[in-house]
């Protein structure tokens, strides 16, 4: 009876054993849903909790190796660790086994614990058997710390040295390791490497060639050392092709690819820059090259090896050219993966060995049609390489069907590339822009940005194809409109020569038919459609701005411009304002600011920042203030002014290229004249015979231009109702038939002029061009003056005659009035 | 070197998971998710590399197991297709025409053959024979010990 107690005692006190690893895998192998699956590993892990909780030695170790499997499975198993490191402390080989495994599977170096472990491992290095010491030496080799590398270094090293195979192959790759972690500690395996070549055991040649390579790849030092084994190696890697048939090491019937393969690779570097050594493996080389059987994977991979070595090493031109065949021999295999490989590899060498390269053509522009898409992009890559003055227009007719039928991820690299071999290669002007407009429509929506600028840039420039270019780009958005740069190219061409369209002067093919009515109906359906962005529309309605001087049909933009002054879209209303403002102001301006584009200097980045100017008159170049704005998009600048200016009420004149260089001084003065707005002028005018004053010489000339001081009198233009307008005169330099004139308009009654405009007319003979005004009030009684530079071309030479018209508010009340003035000195017009 | 080696099923399910590289958890979860997804979502007759960030992906597909192992840029990629194979011929070796229910149910064995063949990212023993005697031996060492 009492035994029969004791018995059930001693049942109850005992839990029952854990469940074994392959009963839970079974288990929970059977759970239909996730749900479930997490309820048994829930219940399973608190079981385990427990059982860890006790101190349980028996079961430790399967309860880790159920712990691992549930972390497989992607559960948290970290409460684990510790465990593992109980396990690598214990006296048997199963638990160490366990323990190891999973100190390699949950600790890595991130976390402080796995330092607990390096006093396991140091005695483990030490242990008598010889799996206990590979266990050791597995875990610091493959996921050892700095710190840990530090610490047990002598103890690899000395394992190194020791004739056991087993072990000294491990101690090798664990070396490596410890290099890769500490590379300072390198120097003390040297000694050990002495005759780690001598060995007979593949293990311990392969691992002792890899340990070369990573001295060698990492110290110049040591590469040099070690070019001495360069005939070892040769002479090992002889044995291994001469060698009969080995059962353990053959894979189809080549001995040992893999120590092959490493020997070739740090041959490589021993080789590389050494015509000695590269001497010395020369024949080595060719005899792998030729007899390499070719018909499995393996031979490939040992001829693929052979071929980069080749081309890395100072080989002589016959083996280099030996290896390039057999990268076009590669190229040709029915194995996509030797055709990937091949397509690699020569990408490396094409910069090198090009013309050997380029028999291969052909082929690798083949491979664009393949349907592997990592064969695809090698080959794009490697076409785009080989694009040269020769080639240029066979290679780009296959680049452009590629650009047509590949994948979105291609695109944009496709088509960057086009554009710079188009650049560099060209044969004409049009072949150039005809390629432009291929990309533009296939893969319009692709290209980059910064494409954008850079054509409009090179239409510009290629002025007789002026025609042709907006003639197909009219036409290409007849057809489509979705794609963006496109559409931006296309309405920025057709504003600025969309004359040339409706004239239909095409010469390189058949000139269309089209109306200004037409043209104007496209660009206003950009404007309104889904399609366009914020950017396309802005382009657009510069576009259709600046045909109000190309098109007779003014009213029909004006109509349009003043549509879009109340726009939602800020960048849209404010440009319709000011060329509403152009309208209605500054009408006269409106040609000259309109007006063509001069041809631009190629530049790095925004946009031209030298402009030579065609219309005759030469400028120097102005660094301007503030940054230009990209071509096409002229109105910000305006606005910027604007903000200066604290919102005044001066006229905001669109400043496009051709006014920049004047107008400098005026925005000078502008701040200026904000500054002395209300208060007593900072210098009292000037009567017109003086010479003008500091203040006044900042504003009548652009800053660059010399003076033409002393020579042209000045005269008064105007003096009525105690409004005086005086003219003074400087010569523009280089150009001596344009006539710098500023106008200095002084009052002299008790109340100010406000909103005072000062207009001017020229015979047709001259040009005339009008700089904004330092202010529009005239302040009373001399206080100030109101300038503002005209700038007269005049290349016949004609006696100077000119037109003015005052406008004003005085007292209340408008005031007109209109002039000749017939007085000016002989001096400003001869 | 070789970064990382994944064994998993058509469905996704991770079966084998060696790192040579120190990752976080969060990481390595990516590069399984990343792998997973890339690898099952290739066409058939493509080839078996793979670009992804900086390395080169190399995989085969056994049965009803993808293997999947990242190399750096100056490692054999015909070469890493040949060692994905030598691990599988080991493993058919000791389990004896090996199949994926091997795996699953002896998984720490399967790393035991794979720690005799590879170690921080290198081949370690390029004999059939070796790995699978070593291998062996150590598992009657185990027996032995325990009675």
């Amino acid at each position: 009876m009492r035994c029969l107690l004791s018995f059930f005692v001693c049942v109850w006190q005992n839990m029952p054993a854990p469940i074994r690893l392959r009963e839970l895998i079974r288990t929970i192998r059977t759970a239909r849903t996730q749900a479930e699956e997490r309820e048994m590993i829930q219940k399973e892990c608190a079981a385990i909790r427990s059982s860890f909780r006790e101190e349980d030695n028996t079961y430790r170790c399967r309860n880790v190796a159920k712990l691992l499997y549930m972390h497989m499975l992607g559960y948290p198993a970290h409460f684990g660790q510790l465990e593992c490191l109980k396990l690598i402390a214990s006296q048997k080989f199963t638990d160490k086994r366990i323990g190891y495994l999973g100190a390699m599977l949950l600790l890595d170096e991130r976390q402080d614990v796995h330092l607990l472990m390096t006093n396991c491992i140091k005695n483990d290095l030490n242990h008598s058997t010889q799996y206990v010491q590979g266990l050791a030496l597995c875990t610091l080799g493959c996921m050892g710390s700095s710190e840990m590398c530090r610490d047990l270094a002598g103890e690899v090293e000395k394992l190194l040295k020791t004739s056991n195979s087993y072990l000294r192959k491990k101690a090798a790759l664990c070396a490596v390791h410890v290099i890769r972690k500490v590379p300072e500690l390198m120097e003390m395996f040297l000694p050990a490497t002495k005759n780690l070549l001598s060995e007979k055991n593949h293990g311990v040649l392969h691992t002792s060639v890899v340990l070369l390579t990573e001295m060698c790849e990492r110290s110049p030092d040591m590469l040099a050392h070690f070019r001495k084994l360069v005939p070892q190696l040769v002479r090992i890697l002889k044995n291994l092709i001469m060698s009969g048939y080995s059962p353990e090491h053959d894979v189809s019937g080549i001995s040992d690819p893999f120590l092959q393969v490493r020997i070739l690779r740090l041959l490589r570097i021993l080789g590389k820059g050494d015509d000695d050594s590269s001497e010395a493996m020369n024949d080595i080389l060719a005899q792998v090259a030729t007899n390499t059987e070719t018909s499995k994977n393996v031979g490939n991979a040992i001829l693929y090896e052979t071929v980069l070595t080749i081309m890395d090493i100072k080989s002589e031109s016959g083996l280099r050219v030996l290896a390039i065949n057999i990268l076009g021999r590669f190229l040709l295999n029915n194995d996509k993966n030797i055709r990937y490989v091949a397509l690699t590899s020569l990408l490396k060498t094409v910069q090198t060995d090009h013309n050997a390269v380029q028999r291969h053509r052909s082929t690798i522009v083949d491979c664009l049609k393949d349907l592997d898409v990592s064969i695809k992009r090698r080959a794009m890559e490697l076409s785009f390489a080989l694009v040269n003055g020769n080639n240029i227009r066979g290679m780009m007719k296959e680049l452009l069907y590629f650009l047509d039928s590949c994948d979105p991820e291609f695109k944009a690299d496709c088509a960057s590339g086009v554009f710079l071999a188009a650049e560099k290669y060209a044969p004409s002007k049009r072949w150039h822009i005809d390629t432009i407009m291929r990309v533009l429509t296939t893969a319009g929506s692709y290209v980059r940005d910064d494409s954008v600028p850079n054509l409009i840039q090179l239409i510009t420039n290629s002025v007789e194809m002026h025609a042709y270019t907006v003639q197909r780009l009219y036409k290409a958005l007849l057809d489509d409109i979705s794609q963006q740069p496109l559409v931006q190219v296309a309405s920025w061409c057709i504003g600025e020569y969309g004359d040339l369209l409706i004239s239909g002067q095409c010469e390189e093919e058949e000139p269309i038919q089209v109306t200004e009515d037409e043209v104007l109906d496209v660009l206003e359906g950009l404007l309104v459609s889904n399609l366009s962005s914020p950017v396309t529309r802005g382009y657009s309605l510069t576009a259709i701005m600046k045909l109000s001087t190309r098109f007779s049909s003014v009213n029909r933009i004006k109509k349009v411009v003043s549509i879009y002054g109340s726009s939602i879209d800020v960048e849209l209303q404010q440009r319709a304002v000011e060329y509403n403002a152009l309208f209605k102001k500054y009408d006269h301006m409106r040609p000259a600011l309109l007006e063509r584009m001069p041809i631009m200097e190629k530049t790095a980045s925004n946009g031209p920042t030298e402009i030579v100017q065609t219309n005759g008159e030469a400028e120097p170049s102005v660094v301007e203030p503030k940054h230009l704005p990209p071509v096409g998009q002229p109105a910000s600048q305006g606005n910027d002014l604007l903000d200066l200016l604290g919102g005044n009420d001066v006229p905001v004149i669109p400043t496009t290229m051709p006014t920049k260089p004047a107008s400098a001084g005026g925005e000078l003065l502008d701040l200026l004249g904000d500054l002395s707005l209300g208060g007593p002028a900072p210098a009292p005018p000037a009567p017109a015979s003086q010479p003008p004053f500091l203040l006044d010489g900042l504003s009548s000339q652009p800053l660059f231009n010399d003076i033409a001081a002393a020579g042209i009198p000045p005269m008064t233009a105007y003096n009525k109702n105690g409004l005086k307008i005086d003219f003074t005169f400087e010569r523009a330099n280089p150009n001596p038939n344009v006539a710098v004139i500023t106008i200095h308009a002084s009052n002299s009654t008790e109340a100010d002029m406000t909103d005072f405009v000062f207009q001017a007319a020229v015979p047709k003979t001259f040009q005339l061009q009008l700089l904004s005004p330092s202010s529009n009030v005239v302040p009373a009684l001399n206080q100030g003056t109101v300038t503002q530079v005209i700038r007269v071309l005049n290349q016949q030479k004609q006696q100077l005659r000119m037109r003015i018209k005052l406008t004003y508010i005085h007292k209340g009340s408008a005031v007109q009035d209109l002039a000749e003035v017939n007085n000016f000195p002989p001096q400003s017009w001869q | 070197m070789i970064h990382f080696l994944l064994l998993f099923s058509r469905q996704g399910k991770l079966r084998l998971q060696k790192w040579f590289t120190p990752l976080s958890e969060l990481e390595k979860k990516k590069v399984i998710r990343d792998m997973t997804l890339m690898v099952l979502a290739r066409p058939p007759r493509t080839s078996n590399f793979l670009q992804w960030r900086d390395l080169k992906i190399v995989y085969k597909r056994y049965a009803s197991l993808y293997f999947c192992t990242g190399l750096e840029e100056k490692d054999n990629e015909l070469l890493a297709l040949e060692m994905i194979h030598r691990y599988v011929e080991l493993l058919d070796k000791y389990f004896g025409n090996v199949c994926e229910l091997d795996i699953i149910f002896n998984f720490e064995k399967a790393y035991f053959i794979l720690d005799e063949f590879l170690m921080g990212g290198e081949i370690l023993e390029t004999s059939k024979f070796a790995v699978g005697g070593s291998v062996e031996e150590a598992d009657t060492l185990q027996e032995v010990q325990e009675p």
